[in-house]
């Protein structure tokens, strides 16, 4: 494989494009799936048979805007149909080349102006089982690029200028990275992808691998080249099994073209990957965790130093970075690192993508400049709350993050920001919350999270979030005391200090960011027995009698 | 040190050598104990004290460290699944959207609670943590087929179409 | 990136100390009689930095770090008792205290106890987390061993002997976070495990979790000191 057959695949695609009139793209995605986009495609499929046009029906990844599903949609109009149902099917391809059916017609301007799709730029418009779409799309050109073209220090070099950052929550900068696992001494090094999405309420990292698995294929054999490894993992929950599938069969046709395996693009880079799946743990996001789960272990974290990048998986240096990490590589060797840089703002570039979901009237996959206002994509793209309900937060960074008040919406949204405001970037979940939601109660959800989902290591995490939740389900029954306010914030500041690894490190953070912004929904539990917002069943609990005894 | 021979397959049953391709794959190595047990449980439902030894003999993991790792991850089950399985998401996005009260009305129709099966061994009441549909929440997964926008009636409807199955 | 064998000088609480380069900061801070409070630690083991009471401040980073598993550096400047952290450590010292049921005057391990002793040095006296009390079982199908989970503090100690020193790996933990236990093979019960009976576990245990039948009320000590002569024995074999 070399560039130019890479060319002639491409065109060949493009060759039999052309045979086809229209292309109707049917999103097959899990949220347009569950709403019967499956029995849309095969009668659409039906109709165009019938029709005698010329018309070719594709199946594809995520569009974006899942409230609307099933969605299609219809080139080269670019027409969007929103809730569209199998019995829709042989009015739409009826009126191919005769304007659209209004019926059908989604007005989603707004909603997709505001956007800037980088990672989710093939989305919605490449079959995810075809290497050869995502080939037609320019695929696998980042890699031979940077193998034929390019040194690996050149290509950190562009990821270093590109000012990418870890796409995972952590924001640690992803050239930085790349460089301290380049520099590692050693023949045998490893590169990793965390696809263990375990942050509940996000799902771009699905989203990503089941509707473009190549792109992540392709940012994952340009990160090898760069580091100098050999072999890749992709670290899948098991949860995902859609996305195992694609991934699998992605691998697989990668190795046919031989854009894997021994000798890549003719020259001696060697490089192949294999899935591992999780096992439902969300601890195993934390590198350390992820790498003793890879090895068949419990996955437990480990201190760090050493870092993966040093002494990572089997004791090699190793790199990691998440789904949508990997995503941005192929376009920034592309288009080049100043390209990147040119997006976002001083200390955050490029693009985030959010699942945008809660009570909100948009909900779905949005991707965004980084510094974008809160407000715009609350209020334009998520197209404001429903039900004649008045925001009251937002949730970011999952159970790592915190909420952020409505007072608040104009912050623009970067790493730094969103930890000024006691929150995180998180992986991306964004969940909305309106005047029903209470937040003593969404504070302690999380805990209860942290606390099933603590490996049980270290002491402050694993003791620590059981005694926060223990505290926090008293003052959502009324039994709480201000004492108890006190002594949880004691436990946030030593399970956040002491904790071991990230997970009980940022375990607070829900709680500490409902105390500072809606503090006063605490009192009205503890002191005047209520709950503003009616989630919270006070009067049913039973007084609980404490008792101190001397150790 | 004297060659080290893996233990028989527990059975005839054909499944154990599924069981035995994965652990071949991986050249028995240590490190394919998780995939062999995620192989186990697919191929029999869950994972019992016989199919965890078998595996750790095999790939040479001691008994508890083996045990630990099954015991560690929720994925993994040592219980049979009932005939039916109805999972309620309990991701963030479903339970602002109400989750919780899908659970309760489960709970209470069924009489146990999540993460349990009924008697008669007919349907299993689980929870996940995410299932990554969340813009379509509250999530069902009705034998993990996935139901967005659930209500508790729905989920009641359906709990008693399988009780009278 | 090896660095170069040779000698560093750092600072324990503005106390001018010279070490080997590769030393943990607490290998140092005992060699100078520096007290740094642990649990987890025990010399003869790997170590594992699970209990965070050995967190130490490091000038010039805002983390807190294990000192059983930082090595020190070239003009490194460790405090090992600041405010925050003897608040951290009788934080942690409480929620031990408040997770199982340690009623020190019913316990075998009254007096030989390093929670206990810990407690005393930290000038902890009382309580004012919750308690859990969980309902946890006590295991004495053993002929002379037993294991009580309501004392046990999840330090590892006796996994990490039964595998790295006797070989055995009958000890795990199974489950995870606030109801993670160790267990003997399959959860099995210890007597009909794979044990050796080697004794390994209970001479390591800081607490009255493991302890020999033979022994009742303060007759208890605990002789955990054999590691390191046992690993240079072996070294030298």
């Amino acid at each position: 494989m070399n560039i130019e057959e890479l060319e002639q695949i491409a065109e060949s695609v493009r060759l039999e494009n052309a045979k086809y009139d229209y292309e109707v793209n049917v999103c097959m995605d899990l949220a347009c799936a569950s709403q019967g986009a499956g029995p849309l495609r095969d009668e659409l499929v039906k109709a165009a048979e019938k029709s005698g046009k010329k018309v070719l029906v594709r199946r594809t990844g995520c569009m974006g805007p899942c409230s609307s599903g099933p969605l299609v949609r219809v080139d080269p109009e670019e027409t969007l149909y929103h809730h569209v149902h199998a019995n829709h099917a042989e009015a739409i391809v009826a009126s191919l080349g005769d304007g659209p059916v209004p019926a059908l017609q989604c007005d989603l301007n707004e909603h997709f102006d505001k956007q800037v799709r980088v990672v989710l730029e093939n989305a919605g418009y490449i079959d995810p089982e075809k290497i050869d779409d995502y080939i037609a799309c320019d695929g696998y050109k980042a890699l031979l690029t940077a193998l034929t073209e390019m040194s690996p220090n050149t290509v950190i070099q562009q990821i270093t200028d590109s000012g990418l950052r870890g796409r995972g929550g952590g924001g640690y900068p992803t050239g930085l990275k790349w460089g301290t696992v380049a520099k590692a001494g050693g023949d045998l090094k490893y590169v990793i992808c965390n696809g263990d999405e375990g942050d509940p309420g996000a799902f771009m990292d699905r989203s990503v691998m089941e509707g473009d698995p190549h792109r992540v294929i392709e940012g994952m054999a340009i990160a090898a080249y760069a580091v100098g490894a050999s072999k890749g993992y992709i670290y899948v929950r098991a949860e995902y099994p859609v996305a195992v599938a694609r991934l699998t069969a992605g691998l697989r046709d990668a190795r046919r073209r031989g854009l894997l395996g021994n000798g890549i693009c003719g020259t001696t880079f060697n490089f192949d990957i294999e899935i591992r799946l999780g096992a439902g743990a969300f601890v195993c996001g934390e590198e350390t965790a992820l790498i003793a789960s890879i090895e068949g272990k419990r996955g437990t974290p480990k201190p760090r130093p050493p870092y993966p990048a040093v002494s990572g998986l089997w004791g090699k240096p190793t790199l990691i970075n998440n789904v949508e990490t990997y995503a941005n590589i192929a376009p920034i060797i592309r288009k080049g690192g100043k390209w990147f840089a040119n997006m976002g703002s001083e200390r955050s570039k490029g693009t985030k993508v959010f699942a945008l979901t809660g009570k909100i009237t948009n909900t779905g996959l949005v991707e965004v400049p980084m510094g974008i206002k809160l407000r715009e994509i609350i209020e334009v793209i998520g197209g404001g709350v429903p039900g004649g309900h008045t925001f009251k937060a937002v949730q970011t960074g999952g159970p790592s993050g915190g909420c952020i008040p409505a007072e608040m919406f104009d912050t623009p949204v970067d790493y730094e920001t969103l930890a000024q405001l006691g929150s995180i970037m998180g992986s991306g979940g964004m969940i909305v919350m309106d005047d029903t939601s209470c937040m003593v109660n969404v504070a302690r959800f999380f805990i209860e999270f942290c606390m099933t989902e603590s490996c049980g290591k270290c002491i402050p995490c694993r003791a620590g979030t059981a005694q926060m939740f223990t505290l926090l389900t008293r003052i959502c029954n009324g039994g709480g005391t201000l004492d108890d306010l006190e002594l949880l914030e004691d436990l946030c500041a030593t399970v956040k200090e002491a904790s071991l690894c990230g997970l009980g490190q940022t375990a607070p953070n829900p709680v500490l960011s409902t105390l500072k912004y809606f503090r006063n929904e605490y009192i009205e539990h503890i002191v005047h027995k209520r709950c503003p917002a009616g989630v919270c069943n006070i009067e049913a609990a039973v007084p609980e009698v404490q008792a101190e005894v001397l150790a | 040190m004297p060659a080290f021979t893996p233990p028989p397959l527990p059975s005839d049953d054909k499944r154990w050598k599924i069981v035995n391709g994965t652990m071949r794959k991986n050249g028995f190595a240590r490190h394919a104990l998780i995939e062999t047990l995620h192989t186990v449980q697919s191929s029999f439902g869950y994972l019992d004290d016989d199919s965890i030894r078998f595996v750790a003999r095999s790939l040479r993991v001691p008994l508890s460290q083996a045990y630990g790792v099954v015991t560690f991850y929720h994925y993994f089950s040592l219980k049979p699944p009932g005939k039916h399985t109805v999972t309620i998401c309990a991701g963030t996005a479903c339970y602002i959207k109400g989750a919780d009260k899908l659970v309760a009305a489960a709970e209470k129709r069924l009489g146990i609670p999540q993460g349990q099966t009924t008697k008669d061994g007919k349907i299993s009441l689980m929870t996940a943590r995410c299932v990554g549909a969340c813009s379509r929440a509250p999530v069902v997964l009705r034998d993990g087929e996935v139901m967005g926008e659930v209500n508790s009636e729905q989920v009641l409807e359906q709990l008693e179409r399988w009780a009278v199955e | 990136m090896s660095e170069p064998v040779g000698v560093k000088t750092l600072q324990i609480n503005g106390e001018e100390v010279s070490a080997r380069s590769g030393q943990t900061i607490l290998e140092v801070a005992r060699e100078h009689d520096i007290d740094i409070p642990t649990l987890c630690h025990l010399e003869g083991l790997s170590d594992v930095g699970a209990c965070r009471l050995c967190l130490v401040e490091i000038k010039g980073s805002n983390k807190l770090l294990p000192a059983c598993v930082t090595t020190v550096f070239e003009g490194m400047e460790v405090s090992t008792h600041t405010e925050r952290l003897q608040k951290h450590r009788h934080m942690i010292l409480e929620l031990l205290f408040a997770e199982r049921n340690h009623v020190c005057s019913v316990c075998v391990a009254n007096g030989h106890c390093e929670l206990q002793s810990l407690a005393q040095d930290q000038g902890l006296t009382h309580i004012s987390l919750p308690y859990r009390n969980p309902e946890l079982t006590v295991d004495a199908s053993l002929e002379r061993f037993t294991v009580d989970h309501n004392r046990c503090i999840l330090c590892t100690r006796c996994v990490r002997v039964c595998a790295e020193i006797e070989g055995a790996h009958v000890w795990d933990v199974m489950g995870r976070g606030i109801n993670s236990t160790v267990i003997t093979d399959l959860n099995d019960p210890w007597g009909s495990s794979s044990c050796t009976r080697c004794g390994k576990c209970v001479q390591v245990c800081p607490t009255g979790a493991l302890f020999d039948k033979s022994k009742v009320g303060s007759d208890h000590p605990k002789y955990p000191d054999f590691l390191p002569y046992l690993n240079l024995m072996r070294e030298a074999r």
